[in-house]
């Protein structure tokens, strides 16, 4: 038994004020469905039923676009922008205010530790709310010409990983800029969602300026290919971008972003900060059970560290603390689903399977719910499948390199192109590296920092378009 | 002799190249590091383990011009009875004092198990001669000192002379050895190097120096002599306990680490364990391998130990002062 054993230190359920069921959230209200049905929402730590959620129906999604179309018309274009900007500001307070709440809700239908809903996503939600509403006046001076518009409708829809937060970057920016919305949730994480939409009601938000219709892809697929959606953003897999990119250029003409899937390097050259780059490989590829799109599920060590590096990691794996979501120390979470689970498990036996080592820390799983350790594969090549397809998971693939050349060659060497790391203390390394890697973001001594202010987004299949920063205003103008 | 074998290879110039050629220390990184640890959540048994644990850690200082025997011998009562209403409340494992007053430690402490520590070698500036430190450091082992904090020479640090201060540490470790002959006790007294962080400023600073010190025989690193504002903080405290860490690896000799100066609250000194069990590990979670130097601490670190048990607080009237 260890010395210093930390005793539970869970996070209160009492915060959190669940109703049965819940219908969809149109016009500012919260109504029953016309043609759909209901599905249950579970807690994937434990497999316990949370809720009981709409499964819109395509008369739903219709109803939400005409009760946007409506507001959009009615209330919220012809609104004085610094007025727009008050609603965000309220909605950011009220997020704040409500932060511990939201914190456990988001923890509990995702399966995140509350460790990181508490200090990365809900401080993340505020923060994107407050950067736009600052926005919302200022749109002239964005750089889009003197009085850029407003799209329209917007159709969101969103993925299960950052469930509330992934709401922010579609949401606020929308809004800011003039328009309303039909968004989208996941299906295995709509809670957050559905809290939003009281915050909404509790911020006075003019009805229809925001609709929240849960579902599966059905539902999904009605709101991106109505005809009267004048702006498409998803976030997702590259496989759904892909057939939402297809279909909406054969309807009406309507602006799309997608944000896409990815394969990223985490590259680290042989003078980086040895125990920080272990740190920033940790948080790169475990942070969130490795659900991130922008995951570095590809380390890249120069020859030379590879021992040192990977000795160093290995023993720092031996402290992840895996387990209940709400425990205020633990580091690893539940996987989301058992789709996601049954995937991650399958990736991983190819990977053995293809010759790879596969290796896990020392690690107990729960039995109820979806868990999987956190898993290195060494000898990994760029033949492998777990080097060429995003697994989604706490699974990294460790390659090595020689030179820098190689480094940015194998790291640019995956159909997707969404981020990337690079450690080093040479500074000229960085911004040599940088101007050629072909990611959408690079970061330099970190990994998966996030802030409003700096646009995100993808190369290759990895998507088009950008989502926050001044660039993150062009998806939802009229330029 | 033979503690110093593993040192022998490193001199001159391998030994700057040996120091500059340790990894970097990125800053931001160590910081966001730190501050993700101090966010664990120390509740209930693990709590009252680390009350506990962090009390039998502390070396109980006091470092004054204005001390005297008397506040010498009310410290050590203290020590070997932290609380008078609580006798399951454990010793904490030094004292430590000024040279001229390390006879009267001794003399309180005789027989408890209770480290005498006394700081040496022109503490807390160190500037004086070689001689002069040497003879400190002497002084204070024959007054019954076991353990000897002293200083390292940061200026001659700052302006890159590695082999000075190596050579110092070296020289004060040789008195140490002789400790025995000195005091005519067993086993000879146990060295600690004060690295006065707050002077080397940079985290690159604070790696290197440790290792320097290692390298020269420190059975101890050390943050601060507690007069140099920063003193202890958690960043640094973090990279030396990877310093620590990764010395045994190569070296296989197990160096302990004492942050000291500013730790004041039992919040604090928890977050210290937690430092300590994620980065250098449990090895480390032992007073012989881990210290906290403070004075004030130990009174927040019983009041809490008093919550926990009793479910209420008291007020500080209820904690003696010394």
């Amino acid at each position: 038994m260890a010395r210093f054993e930390y005793a539970p230190a869970p996070e209160s359920r009492a915060i959190v004020s669940l109703r049965e069921s819940y219908g969809l959230f149109i016009g500012g209200e919260f109504v029953s469905t016309i043609d759909g049905r209901t599905f249950k929402t579970i807690s994937p730590a434990t497999e316990e039923v949370l809720a009981e959620v709409t499964e819109a129906g395509p008369a739903d999604v219709d109803r939400a676009v005409a009760a946007a179309r409506q507001a959009y018309e009615l209330t919220w274009s012809g609104l004085p922008p610094k007025e727009r900007g008050k609603y965000l500001y309220r909605i950011a307070r009220i997020v704040q205010e409500r932060s511990r709440e939201l914190a456990v809700l988001e923890s509990l239908d995702n399966g995140k530790p509350i460790r990181e809903s508490r200090d990365v996503d809900i401080p993340l939600v505020a923060a994107h709310f407050f950067y736009h509403a600052g926005w919302a006046d200022k749109l002239e001076y964005a750089g889009y010409g003197p009085a850029p518009r407003p799209l329209g409708v917007a159709g969101q829809v969103i993925p299960w990983n950052f469930p509330l937060l992934m709401l922010a970057w579609k949401i606020a920016p929308a809004l800011a800029c003039g328009n309303t919305v039909v968004l989208k949730p996941a299906e295995t994480t709509p809670l957050t969602a559905l809290t939003f939409a009281e915050i909404c009601q509790q911020a006075d938000l003019p009805p229809g300026v925001v609709n929240i219709v849960t579902g599966a892809g059905e539902a999904g697929r009605a709101l991106v290919e109505h005809p009267d959606v004048d702006k498409v953003a998803f976030t997702g897999s590259t496989e759904v971008g892909k057939q939402i990119a297809r279909a909406c250029a054969t309807g009406p003409r309507k602006k799309v972003t997608l944000e896409l899937g990815g394969k990223a390097a985490n590259i680290v050259f042989e003078d980086a900060p040895v125990d920080q780059a272990v740190e920033g490989i940790v948080n790169g590829i475990f942070f969130n059970q490795g659900h991130v799109c922008c995951a570095g599920s590809r380390l890249l060590v120069q020859e030379s560290v590879y021992q040192e590096v990977l000795a160093s990691l290995q023993r720092r794996l031996a402290t992840l603390r895996l387990g209940d979501p709400l425990d205020k120390n633990t580091d690893v979470g539940a996987i989301n689903s058992a789709v996601q689970l049954a995937k991650i498990r399958e990736l991983s036996d190819v990977g053995e399977a293809e010759g790879a080592q596969r290796w896990s820390p020392p690690c107990e799983l729960p039995v109820k719910g979806f868990w999987f350790p956190p898993t290195v594969f060494t000898g990994v090549s760029q033949a492998h499948r777990i080097a060429r397809e995003e697994i989604f998971g706490p699974v990294l693939s460790v390659l090595t390199f020689r030179t820098p050349g190689e480094a940015v060659e194998k790291a640019n060497n995956t159909p997707y192109g969404l981020s990337a790391g690079v450690w080093t203390d040479k500074g000229s390394r960085i911004l040599w590296m940088a101007s050629r890697l072909r990611a959408g973001v690079v970061w330099a001594n970190t990994f998966n920092k996030f802030d409003p202010t700096s646009p995100f987004g993808g190369y290759k299949e990895s998507g088009y378009g950008r989502e926050g920063g001044r660039q993150g205003l062009e998806a939802y103008l009229d330029v | 002799m033979s503690a110093l074998a593993d040192t022998q290879p490193l001199s001159g110039t391998s030994l700057r190249g040996f120091l500059h050629g340790l990894p970097g220390v990125d800053q931001v990184g160590a910081e966001a590091r730190a501050a993700m640890l101090a966010s664990r959540s120390i509740k209930t048994t693990a709590k009252a383990w680390a009350l506990d644990t962090a009390i039998s850690m502390i070396d109980l200082t006091t470092l004054e011009g204005q001390d005297t025997p008397g506040k010498v011998r009310a410290l050590c009562a203290k020590a070997k009875r932290p609380d008078p209403a609580d006798p399951t409340a454990p010793q904490v494992a030094a004292v430590c004092v000024y040279p001229d007053l390390a006879h009267v430690a001794a003399a309180e402490l005789a027989g408890s198990g209770i480290h005498v520590a006394s700081v040496a070698t022109a503490f807390p500036s160190g500037r004086t001669s070689v001689d002069v430190k040497l003879a400190d450091a002497r002084f204070a082992i024959a007054a019954g000192a076991d353990e000897v904090d002293m200083v390292i020479d940061r200026g001659a640090f700052l302006a890159g002379d590695y082999q000075l201060v190596f050579d110092e540490i070296a020289a004060v470790r040789e008195v140490v050895a002789d400790s025995a002959a000195l005091s005519g006790s067993a086993g000879r007294a146990r060295l600690k190097v004060i690295l006065e962080t707050g002077e080397l400023v940079t985290l690159d600073n604070v790696r290197r120096a440790s290792w320097l010190a290692m390298l020269a025989g420190a059975d101890f690193i050390k943050t601060s002599t507690g007069k140099v504002t920063p003193a202890a903080t958690l960043p640094v405290t973090l990279v030396m306990l990877e310093a620590a860490r990764d010395f045994r690896e190569s070296h296989g000799r197990q160096v302990g680490v004492k942050p000291a100066g500013g730790i004041r609250t039992a919040k604090d000194a928890i977050r210290y364990l937690v430092l300590v069990n994620e980065t250098a590990g449990e090895d480390w979670l032992d007073p012989r391998w881990f210290r906290l130097g403070a004075s004030s601490l130990l009174n927040d670190l019983l009041m809490q130990r008093t919550k926990l048990a009793t479910g209420r607080y008291s007020g500080p009237d209820y904690f003696t002062l010394d």
